[in-house]
C-alpha cells in the first residue's frame, strides 16, 4: 500500500474534523463531558481510519479489507447501545427525565454520525486518489456540510405555534387555557404555582404536527430540554413542582405547565420551540390517503 | 406512571362519613388549617402528592 499516503491521510483528517465539527452541536443533549468528548472523537478517528482506507484497498485488490466496514457497523451499533444505557442509567435518578425516546433518538444521532465520518472520509480519500489533495479536502468539506445539513432535522418550532399562557386554578385543578394539568390539594402550594409558574400553549400547525405532539415521548423530550434551560423548582418529594404537558383531547394542542427558576416566558418559549422532533415520534398521517381523507 | 395508589387520607372531622379507610391510613383533623399542615407533613415524609377531592377530604398519592 505503498503511494497512497495523502490518500489516506486526507480521508482521516477530514474524517476527524467532521466529527469534531459535530461534536460542537451537542450542548443540549450531551453538556460538556470532557470524557465523552474523548470516547467520541477517539471513535471519529476509527471511523475516518476506516474510511480513508477503504479505497486503497480496494485498488490494491485487498477485497477482504472491506469485511473491515462490516465489523465497522457492529462497533458503532455497540455505540448507540453504549449510549443508551447509560443516558437510560442516569435518566433514573433526573428529576426531569428525558424519557426514552429522546434517549433513543440521543442514541441514534450518535450512531449515525460516525457513518457520516466515513462517508465523509470515504469521499475525501476517494477524490484525492483521482484528482490530488485539494480537491479530496474540498469533497470532504462539502461532505461535512452536507452531514451537518442532513441531520439538522426539524423542530417543534417548525411544526408549531408556541404560544403563552397563563395557569390558573379551578378550586383545586390547575388548568392552562382549558386543559386540565393535575390536581393540587395544598393552597400553600397554589398560592405559589400562581404567582412563579409558567404555562405555554403548543399548538400544531397540520395533522402531522398534532400526530408528532401526540408521543408522550416528545411531549417529555420538551419538558426535559425547558427544565434544563430555565431551572426547575421540581425537587424530591415535592411533586407539586413537576412540569407537565397535557393534551387538548379535542384539538391535540399542548398545554405545558412548568415552575421555573428563571420566570421569564420569552426564554421558555424559545427553548420548546428549539426542541427537535424525536425521530421516534415523527409521523406523517398526511402522507396517506386515508390521513389525508381524515384531515378536512 | 406504575401503581399509583393512595397512601394516606388527611380527613376534616366534620366530613368523616365522605371516606371509610381501607388500606390507607386516615387522619382527622379538625380545622382547614390543621388539614394544610398535616397533610404538608406527611407528603413531604412520604414524597407523595396532595389532592383536594373539595369535600373535605385530602388524598396523598404517590405518582
Amino acid at each position: 500500500m505503498e503511494g497512497y499516503n495523502a490518500t489516506i491521510l486526507s480521508g482521516i483528517i477530514l474524517g476527524v474534523i467532521a466529527r469534531i465539527f459535530m461534536l460542537r452541536s451537542d450542548y443540549r443533549q450531551f453538556p460538556g463531558y470532557p470524557h465523552g468528548h474523548v470516547t467520541h472523537l477517539g471513535l471519529g478517528l476509527i471511523a475516518a481510519a476506516l474510511g480513508a482506507v477503504a479505497i486503497p484497498a480496494l485498488i490494491e485488490k485487498e477485497y477482504t479489507a472491506v469485511t473491515f466496514l462490516a465489523l465497522a457497523a457492529q462497533q458503532f451499533r455497540d455505540i448507540r447501545n453504549m449510549e443508551r444505557q447509560s443516558l437510560a442509567e442516569l435518566d433514573e435518578l433526573a428529576l426531569v427525565p428525558r424519557g426514552k425516546d429522546y434517549i433513543e433518538g440521543i442514541a441514534r444521532v450518535f450512531e449515525s454520525r460516525n457513518y457520516l465520518v466515513m462517508g465523509t472520509a470515504l469521499i475525501s480519500s476517494g477524490l484525492t486518489f483521482a484528482t490530488s489533495w485539494p480537491y479530496g479536502v474540498l469533497a470532504g468539506i462539502s461532505g461535512i456540510a452536507i452531514s451537518s445539513y442532513l441531520m439538522k432535522g426539524q423542530n417543534i418550532g417548525d411544526i408549531a405555534e408556541v404560544v403563552p399562557s397563563k395557569p390558573y386554578f379551578k378550586g383545586s385543578l390547575l388548568l392552562v387555557d382549558n386543559i386540565a394539568i393535575m390536581n393540587v390539594g395544598l393552597q400553600e402550594s397554589r398560592d405559589k404555582i400562581i404567582k412563579e409558574a409558567l404555562g405555554v400553549l403548543i399548538k400544531p400547525k397540520d395533522d402531522n404536527a398534532r400526530a408528532i405532539l401526540n408521543s408522550v415521548g416528545q411531549r417529555q423530550a420538551i419538558l426535559q430540554i425547558a427544565a434544563t434551560l430555565l431551572g426547575s423548582k421540581m425537587e424530591v418529594g415535592e411533586p407539586d413542582w413537576t412540569p407537565i404537558a397535557r393534551k387538548d383531547i379535542d384539538t391535540g394542542k399542548i398545554a405545558l405547565y412548568i415552575m421555573p427558576i428563571e420566570p421569564d416566558i420569552l426564554p421558555l418559549i424559545k427553548a420548546v420551540k428549539m426542541t427537535p422532533v424525536l425521530e421516534s415520534s415523527k409521523v406523517l398521517p398526511l402522507k396517506s390517503a386515508p390521513g389525508r381523507q381524515a384531515a378536512d | 406512571m406504575n401503581d399509583e395508589s393512595i397512601l394516606a387520607l388527611v380527613v376534616l372531622e366534620e366530613v368523616r362519613d365522605n371516606v371509610s379507610s381501607g388500606k390507607a391510613p386516615a387522619f382527622y383533623v379538625t380545622t382547614k388549617k390543621e388539614q394544610e399542615r398535616v397533610a404538608l407533613l406527611v407528603s413531604r415524609i412520604i414524597k407523595a402528592m396532595v389532592h383536594d377531592l373539595e369535600n373535605g377530604v385530602y388524598i396523598l398519592v404517590k405518582h
